[in-house]
């Protein structure tokens, strides 16, 4: 049995099932099981997965709160029976820092290192995409070194260029595709995390594995457009 | 395969049906006609599936010529046609179906019978402006092809909802609903003229939050949410599907389709509503809507 630490409406078309207030495995586990046991049961319009809860939309004129919440405790009552997924590992090549990455000194600034030493601790570090949300298939990442946490900016900058790769606080991300946003950029990948012409799912799923690399080469930003 | 031409395209004109379900988990929200009562009874009343595309016009409407006969019927608010609303009215071959800018709130349906036939991306034929999923907001010149997906004969007569716009918008409580000491009952908000299919910006007293910690969490259609700032934000079709700030109402289903008709500067203010309320409320617009 799961830790349930909450389950109650969010609307009149949705539940909202919590588990506590904290970024844990622990958490991030039991989403990703409840999420994968909900998939496709009759009724459920969406799951929306995130660090410690799910919320789910469901078609009131087929299933009541009542009955969804039921599905949920018996879902999360069962022994996860789905085999162990093998966790994907996804590359993501950087261009770090200038006008990739116009924060970068400012990270550098505030974390005490060179901004070479912030690429380095950066792409050493192994990351877990614990769910995939905001405005469109955004990655929220775990896994920062916690050196490197430096807090969003006081006013969010209107256009945040689509690839750029960020620090939020204590988590990572890649906005996949252009968008306000408050996280700081420490550089740009040119690899495609979301194509609205192309079916789903997008490049970075939950439970994927992430690694950051340095691209080694200028120019290669304007291949994605060819 | 008959087509519409797009003559000119109005202020904001997308192909819109009810939506995009099931892609939240990668942070799709579902878009679909921010009216959904007049698209499903527009589309009822042509003898379409409630769910065919029609086109969604915004603010001021557009002028789309007809290469043949078609039956077609406009619904939502009053964008200043000849045609009667809420019926479905034969046009001939060639002629152009002219709207201009509205009489009263902010949108108007054109169904066709057999749906405008654009391709489906992801299972639905609604366009999400934020994201470029399922086109994108329709260019004088456009040619759209008319399906052939009817699925019965057009219902005679005119339909008009039974429903009135006005009043306050019914809310249940938000999941976050005791961090907040009930302010948003209090006041009367304006609809700013930042609005869009992502969400209602609202103007009006500030509503103060008890500061607590809050890890990102899913948000759904409706949620209304209060920043730091304290001026509530209603999430809409094109919302995000995660957020972190705290959600003291949610709109109720049976008023998704007014928060479609409002306009800049149109006031609003919150009522609540119990669970049970709303549901009664929403089972019957769906009475209505099988009477059609």
């Amino acid at each position: 049995m799961e830790i349930v630490k909450g389950i109650r409406p969010a609307s009149d078309r949705s539940l909202h099932v919590s588990f506590g207030d904290e970024i844990s495995m622990e958490s991030y586990g039991a989403v990703m099981r409840l999420t994968r046991a909900l998939a496709g049961a009759r009724g459920i319009l969406n799951l929306h997965p995130a660090y410690a809860s799910v919320l789910v939309d469901f078609d009131p004129r087929l299933r009541t709160h009542e009955q969804i919440e039921a599905l949920v405790r018996e879902c999360l009552g069962a022994p996860d029976r789905a085999p162990a997924e093998q966790p994907r590992t996804i590359e993501i090549p950087v261009r770090y820092g200038g006008e990739f990455g116009p924060d970068l000194e400012d990270i550098a600034r505030h974390t005490g290192f060179a901004a070479e030493r912030v690429v380095e601790l950066f792409g050493a570090a192994e990351y877990l995409v614990y769910f995939v949300g905001f405005s469109t298939c955004f990655p929220y990442l775990g896994g920062l070194p916690p050196e490197l946490a430096t807090p969003r900016l006081s006013a969010p900058r209107k256009h945040v260029p689509e690839g750029s790769v960020a620090i939020g606080g204590a988590q990572a991300g890649v906005y996949p595709l252009a968008s306000p946003g408050g996280w700081r950029l420490l550089g740009r990948t040119a690899l495609r995390l979301f194509d609205p012409q192309g079916a789903p799912p997008p490049l970075l799923r939950m439970g994927d594995r992430v690694r950051f690399v340095t691209e080694p080469l200028a120019g290669r930003l304007k291949e994605r457009r060819a | 395969m008959s087509s519409i031409r797009v003559v000119s395209a109005g202020f904001l004109t997308t192909v819109q049906d009810l939506g995009r379900f099931g892609w939240a988990h990668f942070g799709v929200s579902a878009s679909g006609a921010a009216d959904p009562l007049a698209l499903r009874a527009g589309n009822l009343l042509v003898g379409n599936a409630e769910n065919a595309a029609a086109l969604e016009m915004t603010l001021t409407g557009g002028e789309f010529e007809f290469e043949r006969a078609a039956t077609i019927a406009l619904t939502g608010s009053d964008f200043s046609t000849d045609l009667p609303l809420w019926t479905a009215v034969e046009v001939k071959a060639g002629q152009t179906v002219r709207c201009g800018p509205s009489r009263s709130g902010a949108r108007c349906y054109l169904c066709v019978r057999g749906s405008i036939g654009v391709p489906k991306v992801m299972g639905s034929a609604s366009t999400h402006l934020m994201t470029g999923v399922g086109g994108r907001a329709l260019r004088k010149g456009d040619v759209l092809p008319i399906g052939d997906q009817a699925v019965r004969r057009p219902r005679p007569g005119s339909t008009v909802p039974p429903f009135p716009v006005a009043g306050p918008l019914r809310v249940t409580d938000g999941p976050q609903a005791d961090w907040f000491a009930g302010e948003l009952y209090q006041a009367e908000y304006t609809i700013s003229e930042e609005s869009n299919r992502m969400g209602l910006r609202l103007r009006g007293a500030a509503i103060p939050s008890r500061s607590g910690h809050m890890l990102t969490e899913g948000v759904p259609l409706g949620a209304v949410q209060v920043p730091p700032d304290g001026q509530p934000i209603i999430l809409f079709v094109e919302h995000q599907t995660t957020g972190g700030y705290p959600k003291p109402a949610n709109v109720i289903s049976a008023d998704f389709w007014r928060l479609g008709q409002l306009r800049p500067r149109d006031r609003v203010r919150f009522e609540r509503v119990s669970i049970e309320r709303a549901l009664k409320l929403m089972q019957e617009q769906e009475k209505w809507l099988y009477g059609i």
